[in-house]
């Protein structure tokens, strides 16, 4: 009884908290400088293994889908098969994991150590609200950087399955491209942006509940960050099923 | 007026009492030197004070004003009035020495660098740090950081400043400079403030010298003797939650209560 009494309060304040992380945009003081380097640290920061994830993505998918292809006599669209799973599925999530990976465990490791160092309560003190100088930056960053990060990993996912393609089963280049942008119409372009967004707001906001949630010193920190990771990991596969069972039903 | 008022405050962490029907004054201009053992609540105390902590009955009044059901944002004009000196310093470690003791004047719109700049040097200058202006929280010694977290709630001029053992851990020399500073804001800028302490020694120095305007507008120190007492700095002795004595120094020390003769040996 108590672990469900627990878990409705837990979602209880990861509700407010996101409720107060989102008006906050609406009132001032607001913390662009923050802001600016939040997304520098998640965008730029997490560009390089982004990039690595999506190509190694891409190739294994060439390689895998032409395999299964050749059994219907159907190599040749590889290049289509690629791009469909890169930019509607794997692209998104496997970014978002990613994020949750490094930026999620980071943002809840720093707001732990600020809390169990009284960083956070000398910061009320001194009257900023924590969740405008700390929560909502962060969660602007993780909101826009997603996005823009999946778009490159789906790029370099295409240009690796054109290179197994190319290399590894001798298809033509040409081929490839045309077959991978043919089959791209605007509503996969959307919810290949639609997912990135919300998997980016979770990243950001489930890194801050636990961050600042945190108790216990040290071993507290190390504790908020692997359920911040978990939970943050989770919670993006379960948002995927259901955004794409929700684009699917609005699809005319 | 009274800067800070406790009425029957309680408080319990999951059970554990900390605070006991805890009810205490602090006058504009005095200083409470609030001594206990470890976990006695000395710093659940301060928090209060700053609305950090709330009580779970009873209730705290800075300047008369009744904050203990204030919002996060009603107690923002509350905490402007009050500099805060965290036990373990507290510094903002992702921020350089300037701009921790700058983040006030930016939090409330200071925009002009010079003008920041200048506030900063001096505050620096009254613990005797301006050398380290540049230098990260990581990069200084305990002692340091500590003298940086005074400086950083002196910034403002708040008229209640709380001290949680400001010099633990330091030198003698230095402890004696934080000392004299503080009596300088007590007697001279009627700042009104509580000092936590384990150092019976910064208490007792606290407690028996006053500062006064030299001929040149520099501060003396003078010792009371026996025709002048002061009578604005009192003890106060936590115990589990309950206050075990409260009054000035010279009776502190004539207490037979065996605690206090234990605490004080
Ligand atoms: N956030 C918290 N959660 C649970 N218990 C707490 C919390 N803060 C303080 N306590 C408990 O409250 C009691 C009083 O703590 P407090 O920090 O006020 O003691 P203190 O008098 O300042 O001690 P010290 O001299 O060691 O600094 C301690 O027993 C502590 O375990
Ligand atoms: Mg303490």
């Amino acid at each position: 009884m108590s672990f469900i009494y627990q878990s409705v309060y837990e979602v209880q304040e990861f509700t407010l908290l996101s409720f107060r992380a989102v008006t906050n945009l609406f009132r001032k003081p607001r913390y662009l400088q923050d802001t600016l380097q939040q997304m520098d640290i998640i965008g730029v920061g997490s560009l390089v293994i982004i990039v690595l994830t999506g190509f190694f993505t891409g190739a294994v998918l060439a390689l895998q889908s032409a395999n299964s292809l050749k059994a219907f006599g159907a190599v040749n669209l590889t290049g289509q098969l690629v791009s469909l799973s890169l930019i509607k599925e794997l692209g998104p999530v496997l970014t978002a994991l990613m994020l949750a990976g490094r930026v999620g465990s980071g943002i809840a490791s720093e707001l732990g150590s600020m809390v169990v160092t009284e960083q956070i309560s000398a910061m009320r003190a001194l009257g900023t609200d924590p969740t405008k100088k700390l929560v909502t930056p962060r969660m602007i960053a993780t909101t826009t950087m997603a996005p823009l990060l999946t778009v490159m990993a789906d790029l370099f996912g295409l240009v690796g399955g054109w290179i197994v393609s190319f290399y590894a089963l001798r298809l033509n280049t040409e081929l490839f491209w045309t077959t991978a942008i043919r089959s791209l119409d605007y509503n996969y372009a959307l919810e290949g942006l639609i997912k990135p967004i919300v998997f980016g707001f979770i990243v950001g906001m489930v890194g801050c509940y636990f961050g600042l949630r945190t108790t216990g010193g040290t071993q507290g920190v190390g504790r908020s960050t692997t359920q911040a990771v978990v939970t943050a990991s989770i919670l993006v596969i379960v948002a995927d099923f259901f955004l794409t069972k929700i684009v699917l039903e609005l699809r005319p | 007026m009274s800067a800070i008022r406790f009425e029957n405050v309680s408080k319990s962490y999951d059970g554990q009492i900390v605070l006991q029907n805890f009810s205490m004054v602090v006058q504009t201009a005095e200083t409470k030197v609030i001594l206990g053992g470890t976990g006695s609540g000395k710093s659940t105390v301060l928090k209060m004070v700053a609305g950090l902590v709330k009580p779970d009955s009873g209730q705290v009044l800075v300047e008369d004003e009744d904050i203990t059901d204030l919002t996060e944002n009603e107690l923002q004009p509350i905490r402007r009035k009050i500099g805060f000196v965290f036990q373990e310093g507290a510094l903002f470690d992702s921020l350089s020495v300037k701009e921790n003791v700058a983040y006030r004047l930016r939090e409330n719109g200071v925009r002009n660098e010079k003008e920041i700049d200048e506030i900063v040097r001096e505050v620096l200058g009254f613990v005797g740090l301006e050398d380290a202006i540049a230098k990260m929280p990581a990069e200084l010694s305990g002692g340091m950081k500590r003298r940086v977290a005074i400086a950083r709630a002196l910034v403002g001029h708040p008229r209640i400043l709380l001290y949680d053992e400001p010099t633990a851990g330091l030198d003698p020399i230095t402890s004696r400079a934080i000392c004299e500073l503080i009596i300088k804001l007590r007697d001279l800028e009627r700042v009104s403030s509580i000092f936590v302490t384990h150092d019976l020694k910064s208490a007792y120095t606290m407690a028996s010298e006053f500062a006064v305007l030299g001929p040149h507008g520099e501060a003396t120190f003078v010792s009371e003797n026996d025709r002048f007492c002061l009578i604005n700095t009192r003890f106060l002795m936590l115990k589990e939650g309950k206050v075990l004595f409260e009054g000035p120094d010279e009776t502190l020390r004539s207490v037979k209560e065996e605690y206090i003769q234990e605490f004080l040996s």
